[in-house]
């Protein structure tokens, strides 16, 4: 297993510095080059290269790029013009919020959708099988925002369930706090992943069923609770785990829309906002740090998938 | 045992586990792949009711779009003269749909930013399909170095969430409708490039390809001639899902007001105004224009869902 951590360890060093890359290059792509975006259009050319030439902006775009990386290795990310302050800072005051709007997004998910998908493959071809896939279908098809705003209408203007606005509390732990404040955009974001995880687990059931081992086991003569739980449940699981780290991408964009939608003070809604602003060292700042974030989620599903998988802990792979 | 995430159903891409043909929600019944492609297009109409109906639902909603306009004048473009409407007006005999915050009549406003997100739906499907099936194609064919290379590129960008490289691409430009055909497609044309690659790569050890190369052929002209059109039933059913995608990636940005520059208009700018009076109960800003565009995607995904039956396409990454 350790040669495949180390393999997984080293395409995700590669992807991120390949990403690291992209986004130096989008920097360069700005018309009229940095310091045009920092100093405004008024700027004079003598302004615009003494700016240049402090930070470093005359020198070639090989030695930019080195300096951009080890500015990167000490946690500088850049500096907004438009907040006076440091990208670094900016970011890690909304990341825990928004750490925290996916990982309950994705754990609400996860704990809809594999229940639904395993209901749906027991009871196959069902009513409740049909009426479910139509569900799901339109569901996933609805972008998050109209869900969002159907939601809102309804459910927080309508019936007051719940607020349509943020948690009002500062700390990323108002989850706990003021659980109802999270319900609706934590919902929202989850919409579309439960649609494809629960198609996806009922599929994936479906397919597990018909292996041979499933036969094996009921041959045995094991009760059928125990062959559906305990055989075909846990070997259904295992590409579950490849599926989540795979639709993080989206969750993680999604959540620029939610957080947006009920102006939720995370990462997406600072992207949102500063992009108003053509603020665009802190929009690749958070677009550098929600890509790592991505690919750091996959390598952590790589490595559940294989701790998971007896057939690669136990040193096929 | 490498994770190879080839062995699932493709997913993220290609949208997710709702288009792989395991999962097909349409019932194209048993069409053969032996005619020409336009033949088994015709087939799949005529046998699977739902694609057909989503066909004619999408010409309708074409023809709604760009004919409509020309039979039920409204104005849109004008915000002053907006003004003198009234605003927020419910549904009446005068406005069918009422009026949104700026006195735009809402079926008109409908028609006209339907327009822009065809349009750009369409041709950004377009641009990246192309863009992807070209890239791919020479990529899997050149092999040796070109193709690992490629292909990490096409690895990169898929890293980067979609939303916010569009957004990065946004805040650089600050794109015109048309710039932003470009924008959307700079940020779709991976997932094709990638599946054109996997095509082309078992389409390269083909006889018939073998033939060209053993004749002399150019390499240009043998992915010309024959990588491409081979994979035309893979490239069409991409193209479908894509424009839906596109749509979707305009509406997106609509709605976190960085689409089409105003008085211009997208169906996600709609829902996006909209939203803002939400709280006072007119529903006829968001319920009219929010149903049509969801139809539009269910429409396109449908027709992409059957394309694929019929043309026997499995949309995996590889």
């Amino acid at each position: 297993m350790t040669g495949f951590l180390l393999r997984r360890l080293g395409q995700a060093i590669i992807v991120i510095l390949g990403v690291t890359a992209v986004v130096f290059l989008l920097g360069q792509l700005i018309p009229g080059g940095q310091a045009r975006a920092a100093l405004g259009p008024k700027a004079t050319p003598m302004q615009l290269s003494h700016f240049n030439i402090v930070n470093g902006f005359n020198e070639s775009i090989w030695v930019q790029y080195w300096h951009y990386i080890l500015r990167l290795l000490h946690g500088n990310l850049g500096y907004s013009y438009r907040n006076n302050q440091g990208v670094t800072s900016l970011i890690l005051n909304r990341l825990p919020k928004t750490i925290v709007l996916v990982g309950a997004a994705t754990l609400l998910a996860i704990f809809v959708s594999i229940p639904m998908g395993i209901t749906q493959a027991v009871r196959r071809n069902s009513v409740f099988d049909y009426s479910a896939t139509g569900v799901l279908f339109f569901l996933y098809a609805m972008p998050d925002f109209f869900i969002g705003e159907v939601l809102i209408l309804y459910l927080s203007f309508d019936l007051h369930w719940f607020p349509s606005a943020p948690p009002t509390d500062a700390s990323a732990w108002a989850v706990f706090t003021q659980p109802n404040a999270f319900f609706l955009p934590v919902l929202v974001l989850a919409v579309t992943s439960i649609a494809a995880y629960s198609r996806y687990m009922r599929g994936s059931m479906l397919e597990t069923v018909a292996e041979d081992f499933i036969r094996t086991a009921q041959a045995k003569g094991a009760p059928p609770r125990r062959v559906l739980y305990r055989h075909a449940l846990r070997n259904s699981l295992l590409p579950m785990i490849t599926l989540i780290g795979l639709t993080l991408p989206a969750i993680i964009g999604g959540a620029i829309i939610v957080e947006d939608l009920f102006n939720y003070p995370g990462m997406g809604l600072l992207t949102v906002q500063s992009a108003s602003n053509d603020d665009v060292p802190l929009v690749l700042g958070t677009t550098l740090v929600a890509t790592i974030a991505t690919v750091l989620g996959s390598l952590v599903a790589d490595v559940l998938y294989a701790v998971a998988d007896p057939r690669i802990r136990l040193g096929e792979g | 045992m490498e994770i190879d995430p080839t062995e699932l159903p493709n997913l993220v891409d290609a949208g997710s586990p709702l288009r792989t043909p395991e999962f097909a929600t349409t019932d194209a019944g048993e069409v053969g792949n032996d005619g020409g492609l336009l033949r088994n297009m015709g087939r799949v109409f005529a046998q699977n009711k739902l694609a057909l109906i989503s066909l004619v639902f999408l010409i309708f909603v074409v023809l709604f779009c760009f004919v409509g306009p020309s039979l039920y004048h409204t104005n849109q473009t004008n915000a002053e003269l907006a003004l003198s409407a009234p605003q927020n007006a419910a549904p009446s005999h005068q406005y069918p749909l009422g009026t949104d915050g700026n006195g735009f009549n809402i079926l008109g406003r409908i028609m006209y930013g339907g327009q822009i997100s065809l349009i750009v739906g369409f041709l950004a499907a377009i641009v990246s399909t192309v863009v992807g099936v070209v890239y791919g194609a020479f990529a899997g064919f050149f092999g040796s170095w070109v193709d690992p290379l490629a292909m990490r590129i096409v690895d990169i960008g898929l890293s980067i969430p979609g939303l916010f490289l569009l957004i990065a691409l946004v805040t650089i430009w600050r794109p015109s409708a048309s710039l932003l055909i470009l924008v959307i497609a700079a940020v779709s044309w991976l997932v094709p490039a990638r599946l054109i690659r996997a095509e082309t790569l078992s389409l390269k050890t083909r006889d018939y390809v073998q033939a060209v190369k053993a004749m002399g052929g150019r390499r240009s002209r043998i992915i010309g001639r024959h990588i491409i059109p081979n994979s035309i039933g893979t490239i069409v059913v991409f193209a479908t899902f894509t424009v839906a995608d596109s749509i979707l990636f305009l509406a997106a940005l609509g709605f976190l007001g960085l689409g089409v520059p105003a008085p211009q208009t997208d169906w996600g700018t709609m829902l996006s105004n909209g939203v803002n009076y939400a709280a006072d109960g007119y529903w006829w800003e968001i319920w009219p224009v929010g149903i049509v565009f969801v139809l539009v995607i269910v429409a396109l995904n449908y027709l992409g869902d059957a394309l694929r039956d019929a043309l026997e396409v499995r949309l995996q990454r590889h």
